[in-house]
């Protein structure tokens, strides 16, 4: 009997390799393109300007606070509204629903994470800044609270279905000793289940947020795009401006190789740290809850 | 325990379940709202002429041809960097890589990749493919930001597909006296298909649907002719919709909604192709 | 009688501690059945991986010694591994069929040897499954998925899978724990025709299968091979006094 194919696999298996490692150099490409086109902001503009209040490239001020602040403040907004909703809906499908609910819920669910955020943000112009503005009174609709709803809406799908799946993981032997002591389903939810899947459930919520931050397009066209720095949060009723919106908004406006165009690679550089640092951090977290479970059910 | 204090706490798990269950259909119910009510409002502009006309009357009549077929273009273009190289990687990590500090490197970097804002995808486009390597706005530029977009996630859910495939058939074929990669292709590789072609699905979707990264690397305004080469910027519906709705005064209403429409229906075929392949391959299973 | 596989000095260590081997030195005559038993943790499973290489799929930090095949040292890695494991067949201790045809089974090793003609992969199929007492029940349908067999049919197929490749020697690892009686009782006649053309080598998943079966025995404790002697004399007479505990069921 012949052996087979070894010349073949000689060429094959350095291109898999090849492959694998082709996720790290991506990374390293993306970074050093954003490093070398906005670390030169540094030397260009002085740090005073760049970390002031004030964001009008026009007349050459650069301040990237209310930046800064206009992601923050949209941000918050939507987790104070996407946390509480994401995490109930994500216990109600996972351990309250009947199978047939849940065999339509978990579709559509993930249908909201397909949807395409554009759509939200010409919905968002259309239909709720108009109806915003009218029900609270306020003299324009595209407000960070608007852009806020928009990215619970976006935000949503990802803290439901990663929560949901770290509900699932938990052992039925722990909701089973728990009923077996006479607790009620309900307090077997809130005391053993739950907390049991804690980690996992920050996870969904740290991506959540990943999500909410690097949204551009939906917060773009909802937000009114006023660079002004949020310092309450009345601010919310008001227009403001993300760090997205505004690479987005101004990018098709600037010289190449101008100090404007460096400062919103900078900017790039500022998102790119910041949900490197989120993405990571909820890994780590959800690594670390892995091993654990594993331990405790060894 | 006695009675009185059970029945106070059902009383609290019915209050409870009434709570979770309104939080829940809060989630799912303006979904099902959104989708008929821009399947009404748009569903008057679509027609023929609509579908395969050109945007007339500075967009303000006409058709929306060339931003469907961008977009299918760019979808293509997307496909073609990312499904190889995404599929590629995770047979490697699914089969070849070992517990070692690279294996983490790079699953640390898949991770970073997949949270990247579509915003600072854009920036890299613009920096790399348009400028450095002077592709010009293109669909070759636009394609290629959005293909490493979505490498992570097809990385993902291959890699599950390909580990959700027993260890024991990769055992058995070895003791039979197959390669590696025999065993990857002939085993496998055709038994995570479904899965894999899931997770492509759902990562084309969501390219197709994105607007940040090809806005300086793809998109152009309007175009009086459709694309011919990968060099060529193109039109897109993602980006249509946004320019019609933000930036055309006077835009009829029933064409913004009927631009929306067409979106949507794109990318809601997708996803529904997507979980028709992934229920029947899980009935199919011989395992 | 001459020995098929002779195994010298062969040490084993695995990265976390478990199924050693400790200085094993044994004979393996062809054309009959050898057995390893012992109980659990003894090495018997490693020994027969290290055999058709196996064991290479997990993390052995340390092997020392030689393992001859005809004379020649298997563990040579200048040995063609994909010859060698054609040579030696494996069966294990669950049924693993592909998901695929029953025929596609058969022929799946054939096919990855770079065999390409129709006719010999019939001939294959037929003389396989008649050689695993197979034939009758499956001969009408072996385009129907291997799944839908039931576990004693499955395990036969996972023998006459190997038994496709016309192997020189077969390796059994407690083949039958997952099987009936009737099944059970089927694999063993079986194995006893095959020794006639095979060189079998068996862990057993019970004592009582041991003295059915063997016509020579090795008994294994904690990676060391303890006693071994033919079949007929270890099991009514055991020499070392650790064998006769485990026999007599005293520990196991």
């Amino acid at each position: 009997m012949k052996t087979s194919n070894t010349k073949y696999e000689f060429i094959i298996t350095p291109i898999i390799k090849a492959m694998g490692f082709s996720a790290i150099l991506f990374v390293v490409l993306i970074f050093y393109f954003l490093i070398s086109e906005g670390i030169v902001t540094l030397k260009e503009v002085p740090l005073k300007n760049l970390f002031s209040t004030r964001w009008y490239p026009i007349e050459d001020y650069y301040g990237i606070l209310p930046l800064l602040g206009g992601s923050l403040i949209v941000t918050l907004g939507a987790m104070l509204v996407a946390v509480p909703v994401g995490v109930c809906t994500a216990i109600y499908i996972s351990e309250i629903s009947p199978g047939r609910t849940r065999e339509i819920l978990k579709p559509l669910v993930e249908m909201l994470g397909g949807f395409p955020s554009v759509v939200l943000g010409f919905l968002g112009i259309l239909i709720l800044s108009p109806y915003l503005r009218i029900l609270m009174n306020l003299s324009t609709g595209l407000t960070a609270l608007a852009g806020s709803l928009l990215l619970a809406g976006i935000a949503l799908p990802t803290i439901v279905s990663i929560s949901e799946d770290a509900l699932d993981a938990v052992p039925r032997s722990y909701r089973d000793a728990s009923l077996a002591l006479g607790a009620t389903d309900w307090q077997t939810i809130w005391y053993v289940t739950l907390p049991a899947a804690r980690s996992g459930v920050l996870t969904a919520i740290m991506l959540g947020i990943g999500r909410a931050v690097g949204e551009t397009i939906a917060v773009m066209m909802v937000t009114g795009n006023a660079p002004v720095l949020p310092t309450g949060l009345r601010y919310l009723f008001m227009p403001v401006r993300t760090m997205t919106a505004t690479i987005a908004a101004e990018m098709g406006e600037v010289a190449e190789g101008s100090t404007h165009y460096h400062v919103l690679f900078f900017i790039g550089i500022v998102l790119f740290l910041i949900s490197l640092i989120i993405n990571v951090t909820a890994s780590a977290l959800a690594i670390r809850s892995r091993k654990r479970a594993e331990r405790i059910l060894s | 325990m006695n009675k009185s204090n059970s029945s106070t706490r059902l009383a609290y798990q019915k209050i409870g379940y009434g709570f979770l269950t309104v939080m829940a259909f809060l989630t799912v119910i303006p979904i099902v709202l959104v989708l008929l009510y821009i399947l009404k409002q748009g569903l008057p502009a679509i027609s023929w002429e609509f579908l395969t006309g050109f945007p007339s009357d500075g967009m303000k009549a006409g058709g929306i041809l060339p931003a469907i077929v961008g977009t299918i273009y760019l979808t293509i273009g997307t496909a073609i960097f990312a499904v190889p190289l995404g599929i590629g990687a995770a047979i490697y990590l699914s089969e070849y890589a070992g517990d070692n500090k690279l294996t983490r490197a790079i699953r640390i970097s898949i991770i970073n990749l997949a949270g990247i804002p579509s915003v600072v995808y854009g920036l890299f486009g613009l920096g790399l493919f348009v400028i450095f390597m002077k592709f010009g706005t293109s669909i070759l530029a636009g394609s290629l930001t959005l293909g490493i977009m979505t490498i992570p996630v097809i990385i993902s859910t291959a890699e599950e597909a390909l580990r959700s495939v027993p260890q024991s058939f990769r055992i058995v074929s070895i003791s039979l006296g197959a390669t590696r990669w025999q065993t990857i292709r002939r085993i496998v590789l055709p038994q995570a298909v479904s899965g894999i072609l899931t997770g492509v699905i759902l990562g084309l979707e969501r390219a197709a649907g994105e607007t940040a990264p090809i806005l300086f690397t793809a998109a152009a305004f309007f175009l009086p002719r459709l694309p011919t080469s990968p060099f060529d910027a193109t039109m897109a519906l993602p980006y249509h919709l946004f320019v019609i709705s933000t930036q055309v005064p006077g835009m009829p209403i029933e064409i913004q909604y009927g631009t929306a429409l067409v979106l949507i229906f794109f990318v809601l075929t997708m996803n529904i192709f997507a979980t028709v392949i992934r229920s029947r391959a899980r009935a199919r299973r011989q395992w | 009688m001459n020995n098929k596989i002779i195994v010298d000095h062969l040490f084993l260590n695995y990265s976390d501690g478990t199924e050693s081997l400790k200085d094993i030195n044994l004979f393996i005559p062809e054309h009959a059945i050898t057995v390893l038993f012992g109980p659990a943790g003894g090495g018997k499973s490693s020994l027969l991986r290290v055999i058709n290489r196996l064991n290479e799929l997990a993390d052995v930090v340390f092997l020392s010694g030689k393992v001859l095949l005809d004379g020649e040292n298997i563990l040579d890695p200048k040995i063609d591994i994909n010859q060698l494991r054609r040579r030696i067949g494996m069966v294990f201790a669950r049924p693993v069929v592909l998901p695929m045809s029953i025929r596609s089974n058969l022929t799946y090793g054939l096919e990855i040897a770079g065999v390409k003609e129709k006719s010999l992969f019939d001939e294959a199929i037929e003389r396989s499954l008649k050689q695993a007492a197979l034939w009758e029940e499956v001969k009408d349908r072996l385009d129907d998925p291997a799944v839908a067999l039931s576990g004693g049919q499955q395990q036969r197929l996972c023998l006459a899978r190997s038994l496709a490749l016309q192997p020189e020697v077969i390796l059994l690892d407690e083949p039958t724990s997952g099987l009936d009686p009737i099944s059970t009782g089927k694999v063993e006649s079986s194995l006893q025709e095959l020794k006639l053309l095979y060189t079998i080598i068996l862990v057993p998943h019970s004592i009582q299968q041991a003295a059915r079966v063997a016509d020579y025995a090795a008994f294994f404790l904690q990676g060391e091979l303890v006693e071994y002697a033919p079949g007929k004399d270890i099991f009514t007479k055991p020499q070392d006094k650790r064998a006769e505990d485990y026999i007599e069921g005293r520990f196991g």
